[in-house]
């Protein structure tokens, strides 16, 4: 297949309009601004819908409407934007409404920087919004996984109704990288019966609602989203081992720390250090038993978390998923600072004397 | 024996909430006729908000949308620019689209948004129990003014349709009530209109109904129209507000 060098938030807006995306609605934020500057030209050429709209908030109830009337619906935008969109993220959820959500990821809290960060943790895999929901959270590692899951996502948001967040950073936003278009993997995806878009020859009206005022309905409401939860995490959840099988020493990151940590195993490889990279790609549901697992080899003697983000929020779900079995360190950076190959080789030299 | 009179297509069979005296039955009863004698009902999309009308799905028979609060205008622009040709309209009562939903009203109007939105008006947060709104008016008293609003503290009311008619995009604007026969013919005459030029393509389209709210204002529904009509209507005065010909393609 041919290779074509894409920048990372041109490549987003591509694959989405690749993977049907009828409508965008977006708000300019840094360093996202090339996925609603692309989709304006692009998306109406191939006969979709492009809107700018007035706030993050009220891009995120466009993409509600929407995709409650049936349509394949987007939005982007980085950090505090997304902060922006959790009423409506929650009501989405609520709602169980199909949608895609990209955040290109940068410093924090508050304005922060427009540095790529890794800050954003928390809200994407606990629910930013208010209420007990999940959103399926992706998080690539480079261009060419951010386009494959970018496509990936509006199926997955269509098979179990509910919203798929894509969490990339500023870097992968802002790389240039060759890439190659896969085609999507085939799911079943059930009709959307349910949209309101028009009654017509339907005995009954739809309605897109998440009240749920009597209190046992609303209990029965939560337990069939529980349900639905249990399903993506039976189903969807998804990691990668690289030379875990004999590994002393286990790097836990995701999307571009997981991509300087591989460069770092090399070093550490050729100088005979064992050490393994365990990357969850679905940051929700977490690939929590696999891990827990593989804390229990015997062979495994620590972990080292690395993350961009000051004090660790991944790190949460790592030390939970491996529950004590081995100790568990870290390694992060805030602000667009990123953890160096340097840094990663020392810290776990360190640590393969201490556990030693 | 010929029916003279039966409940509208546009609405369902469920018994409504609202409060004796209210005047969104009325207003309900005359967006939902509206919409069946238009030919729009089977392919319509409304959008209800957070507030008294919150449950307006469970009455209009058409497909419906409830909204987060103040953001009816944002999902209808979802909505309206994908499906293009179909009816579409929010439902919207003061709090809802007069404060925490200024933003999106105000954007929706101004790209000429081609739905329409059906603004009630009772000068009260009538759901959460009757706090100021930002139409209550100078002195009229609410649960969190309670010796009556004052400028100092709030500020004066606002006018909605007069502010929205200072947009381009915003093609018609009228202000009706439904204390009496005469206004509930008016009211429905421009709720129609406002559908006919959703439909014609020519840009945002608003009505505001005055209501009632006999309950949070402590009077009658008799007393409450009364009121309405020495005190709202002198500030928020009837009539078309704006109403710009077809030429806006």
């Amino acid at each position: 297949m041919e290779k074509e060098l894409w920048k990372g938030n041109e490549a987003i807006a591509e694959a989405a309009i690749r993977a049907g995306c009828n409508c965008f609605f977006g708000y300019p934020i840094t360093p996202q601004s090339e996925v609603p500057e692309y989709m304006s030209v692009h998306l109406p050429e191939a006969g979709g819908v492009f809107v700018q709209s007035e706030s993050e908030v009220a891009a995120i109830n466009m993409v509600y409407g929407a995709a409650g009337a049936g349509m394949r619906a987007m939005t982007s935008s980085s950090s505090p934007g997304i902060s922006l969109k959790q009423e409506g993220i929650s009501y989405l959820a609520g709602a169980e409404l199909p949608c895609v959500i990209v955040n290109c990821m940068r410093g924090g809290p508050g304005l922060g920087t427009i540095q790529p960060s890794q800050g954003d943790y928390f809200q994407a895999t606990r629910g930013g919004g208010n209420g007990d929901y999940r959103t399926v959270v992706l998080a690539p590692s480079n261009v060419q996984e951010t386009v494959d899951f970018v496509q990936q996502a509006f199926d997955i948001a269509d098979q179990y109704r509910n919203p798929v967040i894509v969490v990339c950073d500023g870097l992968i936003g802002q790389m240039m990288e060759p890439i190659e278009w896969h085609p999507v993997p085939k799911r079943n995806l059930p009709p959307k019966d349910w949209a309101a878009c028009g009654r017509r020859d339907r005995d009954h009206h739809n309605v897109i609602n998440s009240l749920y005022m009597d209190p046992e309905e609303c209990d029965r409401h939560n337990l069939h989203l529980e349900e639905k939860y249990a399903q993506i995490q039976a189903n969807e959840t998804r990691w990668e081992a690289v030379h875990c099988d004999d590994a002393e020493i286990v790097i836990t990151a995701y999307g571009t720390p997981a991509r300087i940590a591989l460069t770092a195993l090399e070093t550490l490889r050729a100088e005979g250090i064992k050490v393994g990279l365990f990357r969850p790609i679905t940051l929700w549901p977490f690939p929590e038993k696999a891990l827990h697992e593989l804390a229990g080899a015997a062979h495994v003697r620590a972990f080292l978390d690395v993350e961009m983000s000051s004090s660790g929020q991944m790190l949460d779900d790592v030390r939970l998923a491996v529950e004590g079995q081995k100790p568990v360190h870290y390694l992060g950076h805030a602000g667009g600072v990123m953890p160096t190959v340097e840094e990663m080789v020392e810290s776990v030299k360190r640590l393969e004397k201490e556990v030693k | 024996m010929a029916i003279v009179y039966q409940k509208s297509a546009g609405l369902t069979d469920s018994e409504l909430h609202y409060c004796p005296g209210c005047n969104h039955g009325i207003i309900h009863k005359l967006v939902a006729e509206s919409l069946v004698e238009l030919g729009l009902l089977d392919d319509a999309i409304g959008v209800c908000p957070v507030g008294c009308s919150v449950f307006a799905y469970n009455y209009f028979s058409c497909d419906m949308l409830e909204a987060a609060h103040g953001r009816a205008p944002a999902v209808a622009t979802g909505i309206k620019r994908t499906h293009p040709t179909q009816a579409v309209f929010t439902y919207q009562g003061d709090g809802d689209l007069a404060s925490i939903g200024a933003a999106e009203i105000v954007h929706a109007a101004m790209r000429g948004e081609k739905f329409t939105t059906i603004f009630v008006n009772n000068a009260i947060y009538g759901m959460t129990g009757g706090q100021m709104a930002p139409t209550t008016l100078i002195g009229q008293r609410a649960t969190t003014c309670q010796s009556g609003r004052t400028v100092e503290q709030a500020g004066m009311p606002i006018r909605m349709a007069e502010m929205l008619s200072t947009l381009d995009g915003c093609v018609y604007a009228e202000r009706v009530c439904v204390t009496d026969i005469a206004n509930i013919n008016k009211a429905k005459r421009a709720i129609k209109k406002a559908f006919e030029k959703q439909m014609n393509r020519e840009g945002f389209t608003f009505v505001e109904v005055l209501s009632t709210c006999p309950t949070n204002w402590g009077m009658t529904p008799i007393k409450a129209v009364e009121w309405l009509k020495e005190n709202m209507i002198p500030y928020y005065p009837l009539g078309v507000i704006k109403d710009t010909g077809a030429e806006v393609k």
